[in-house]
């Protein structure tokens, strides 16, 4: 496809075994790109399925054990499959490399092994699908999931399990590449915020994901030996799988965030013109985040039967956890003082990034209150809350990393008119899909419910109309994308005149990113929103 | 039923105006600052878009004492905010005395009711006004939540172990309860109403429906039909404990440690009885799991309370 622009990575071969058995972490991160892709509009189709269903009280479209089934499937394949590797595996294989001036990640064989586990995975999950599925929701909690679902509970747990095993071995990558393989002069106060993020983001996947996999296990195990782990009968409690299942999937939600962050970050700078604002208060707030994240995880049992003290410490430090959070929010607001501004794709998708990061934390405050917990929890309103927090930013911000790098990635330009397009249509349709269901959830609608109050259905026709605007939003990138790949004019080798190394190379970069090996001379973000920009 | 017209959600528990309270207070702060937020933003945008002629020069790229003011303001406020919802959520769980006991079992896809005069119901609650009330959850399967919206009130009803809350009615009506936990097919489906009534109506209520026996009278008769009296009572032949004003005494047990007899002591005894082994006797006991319902153990810790004792 880039046949005109010889010596980059894409030119390196065209043969399908010369992608399947390549070892460079910019290829691994366009394999990976391909296989998150076909996992979100599966996740999608579930979700789609899901807002038709509840578009009347009644369920009347789909079997109430249907409906189950794809808000399991949803929940699985948009965390495991979508969510978790999006930024991290293709954004971050392609570009922390680049991005600290070295030619390749510490461990490239384990970078492609980690694809293979990962497609493994996928195929568990699947095959479990095509099977009949599973209903156990993406939680498994017991003692439902070990006594009492006919589905397929475990080979939806070895998918996942298996799955793990390739956030791992990113995870182990990205450490060892951040500390080893940083350019002469990258100094760790020099790194972009992105690295910062994705470093940050490695440690929770290395020290929480084995978490998951013990779980699971013995989540298995009970299920086929009833060894008596999570069933009371045998003297096992079942609260302590959920004990176990949030330590690891609390800190999974900053897996997901931490690298939206960085990805908004580089944006904001670079369209705003303007060194980012705060840039070691950044890089301590994501060291924050992701350690303070390891401790809150008891704000998912608030009305479990766990301690009242517990509670009460859980409920203090999940406040604490949202300080580094708001910070954020500040400095990105204040990055754009005195900034020059243009409104370009990415800078879209960023400023909406930023404000429902905002909408979404907030809400989290009043999750993280016990006594409003109370009411709110397992209700509408954390549905809308984590879907601020997970499709709002997460996915806002992986789409305009998408559209940010593009250019570098595949050495072309997209339409910037239908960029600046998608970016509005998304923000709008998820608005519409997901505030009502705040407005559902204070009502006292639960959650996983297929069927409703009649009284409740005006604002559950709004969320998916909304829905199916979201939808548009989501495959109009396919079309202009896609159209780019074959059609788009050249974009250089830095077509935003942004600063950091990965625009000091070609666009698309040669095979060992740099020709010469780069040396680092100033902070980053070095720029002037004085000096003029063709 | 249309508890909700105008999409107001009726406030109908001291509960639900407590944590009301919080919420809209939370719901003015958050707003004001989101706007200020989005209007510095919008502001910010449009004076510094690259086309507007603006003074850019000495651009900051940083000012700790801001960064710190901001870090330290929020912080200050989130203090409060989890302070007034902790105190507020610790009153769910205070010491409920003089309040009245209800019983609530989850069970695929139900929710049974039993009250202390004997009184059952399936998929409706009874309470009264401006009485405090005791709800005690237990489960038949999996994990389920008893969930009022017009309370605020919501419970997991955990396997192995009772859960509770405490809670008072301020509002005649009919609200809906629903189960938050997902639990199975119907997880939708199980609920039902919850009708608060004024102290005399409720009274009359209980007392319909005829002639039955109390909690305590069905737990005596349990205690024959499961065989404990066998072995429990006083004139037994076998050496077991006698349970007479067992409820809210120290226990000392085999292995040295000393528990106090309550309602999960006693469950467990039931249907683990080789945890917490009486000291000086032996472990001989069968479990009763599978023969004795979530239903009969309530009815036999009321028996057991009706000989004597005391809240523990």
């Amino acid at each position: 496809m880039s046949a005109t622009l010889p010596g980059s990575y894409l030119t390196q071969g065209y043969t399908l075994g010369s992608w399947l058995a390549t070892r460079d972490h910019k290829r691994i991160g366009i394999l990976y790109a391909i296989a998150v892709t076909l996992f979100f509009f599966l996740g999608g189709a579930a979700a789609t399925l899901i807002r038709l269903e509840l578009a009347t009280p009644a369920g009347d479209l789909v079997s109430a054990d249907t409906y189950n089934k794809l808000f399991t499937v949803h929940g699985v394949v948009m965390v495991w499959f979508f969510l978790i590797p999006s930024i991290p595996a293709t954004l971050g294989n392609f570009l922390v490399p680049l991005m600290i001036g070295a030619r390749e990640v510490a461990f490239p064989r384990l970078n492609i092994l980690s694809w293979y586990i990962y497609v493994l995975g996928g195929l568990f999950t699947v095959a479990m699908l095509v099977e009949g599925g599973v209903d156990t929701g993406w939680t498994f909690y017991t003692p439902f999931s070990t006594m009492f679902s006919n589905t397929h509970v475990i080979a939806a747990a070895a998918g996942v399990f298996i799955v793990g095993f390739s956030s791992i071995l990113t995870g182990l990558n990205f450490i060892v590449t951040v500390h080893r393989m940083r350019a002469p002069g990258m100094t760790w106060f020099r790194l972009p915020l992105f690295v910062w993020a994705l470093y940050a983001t490695s440690l929770i996947l290395v020290l929480a994901t084995p978490v998951l996999a013990m779980t699971l296990t013995l989540m298995a195990l009970e299920r086929v030996l009833h060894i008596g782990i999570f069933d009371p009968a045998l003297g096992g409690d079942p609260l302590l799988f959920q004990h176990l299942f949030w330590f690891y999937s609390h800190p999974a939600v900053y897996i997901m965030v931490l690298p939206a962050m960085g990805v908004v970050s580089e944006i904001i700078t670079c369209f705003a013109r303007k060194r980012i604002f705060g840039y070691r208060f950044m890089a301590y707030a994501i060291l924050g985040i992701a350690a303070f994240g390891f401790l809150v995880w008891g704000h998912h049992m608030f009305v479990s039967g766990q301690s009242v003290y517990a509670g009460m410490v859980f409920s203090m430090l999940s406040f604490m956890v949202a300080v580094p959070s708001a910070i954020k929010v500040f400095n990105w607001t204040a990055t754009l003082y005195k900034g020059s501004i243009v409104f370009s794709a990415p800078m879209l998708y960023a400023l909406g990034f930023v404000g429902l990061f905002t909408i979404g934390g907030m809400t989290g405050l009043y999750l993280a209150t016990l006594a409003v917990d109370v009411h709110l929890t397992d209700t509408y309103f954390v549905v809308a809350h984590f879907h601020y927090i997970m499709v709002g930013g997460a996915v806002m911000a992986y789409l305009g990393g998408i559209h940010y790098w593009w250019p570098k990635i595949t050495g072309r330009l997209y339409s910037e008119a239908w960029g600046r397009v998608a970016a509005l249509v998304i923000f709008f349709g998820f608005n519409l899909t997901f505030f009502p269901q705040y407005l559902l959830g204070y009502l006292g609608m639960p959650r996983r419910y297929h069927e409703y109050a009649p009284d409740l259905q005006l604002l559950n026709v709004l969320s998916s109309g909304g829905a199916s605007i979201l939808a548009v939003g989501y495959l109009l990138p396919l079309a202009y994308l896609g159209w780019s790949l074959f059609k788009g004019p050249p974009a250089g080798r830095n077509p935003w005149h942004a600063k950091g190394l990965e625009w000091t190379t070609s666009s698309p970069p040669p095979p060992e990113n740099f020709r010469e090996v780069p040396v680092v001379t100033e902070a980053p973000y070095a720029y002037d929103p004085e000096e003029p920009v063709r | 039923m249309n508890e909700r017209a105008g999409w107001v959600l009726p406030a109908a528990s001291e509960a639900a105006q407590r944590v009301d309270r919080i919420f809209f207070v939370l719901l003015a702060v958050t707003s004001v600052v989101a706007i200020a937020i989005a209007v510095v933003i919008v502001v910010f945008c449009i004076r510094y878009r690259r086309s507007a002629r603006a003074d850019r020069s000495n651009a900051p790229a940083g000012k700790p004492w801001l960064e710190y003011t901001w870090t330290a303001a929020p912080m200050a406020i989130f203090l409060g905010f989890f302070a007034w919802g902790a105190v507020v959520y610790a009153g769910f769980y205070g010491h409920a005395d003089g309040a009245m006991p209800i019983f609530v079992v989850g069970k695929q896809w139900m929710w049974r009711v039993e009250h202390p005069d004997g009184r059952r119901e399936i998929d409706e609650l009874h309470v009264p006004l401006g009485q405090k009330v005791r709800l005690v959850f237990a489960t038949e399967d999996v994990i389920h939540s008893f969930y009022v919206p017009a309370f605020r009130m919501k419970q997991d009803a955990v396997p192995g172990r009772y859960t509770e809350v405490t809670l008072t009615p301020t509002r005649l009506g009919t609200y809906e309860m629903h189960c938050t936990e997902y639990c199975g097919t119907d997880h939708a489906r199980m609920g039902g109403r919850v009708i608060v009534m004024r102290p005399e109506d409720f009274a009359r209520w209980l007392a319909e429906g005829g002639r039955r026996s109390s909690m305590a009278a069905r737990g005596f008769a349990a205690f024959r039909r499961l065989g404990c009296s066998g072995c429990h009572d006083p004139r037994s032949t076998v050496h077991a404990p006698d349970l007479t004003g067992l409820y809210g005494r120290t226990v000392h047990l085999q292995d040295g440690r000393t528990v106090v007899a309550d309602d999960a002591y006693i469950r467990d005894s039931i249907l683990l009885p080789k945890r917490d082994v009486v000291a000086g006797f032996d472990p001989v006991m069968p479990s009763f799991q599978g023969q004795a319902s979530e239903e009969d153990i309530l009815d036999l810790i009321a028996y057991l309370k009706s000989t004597g004792g005391r809240e523990p």
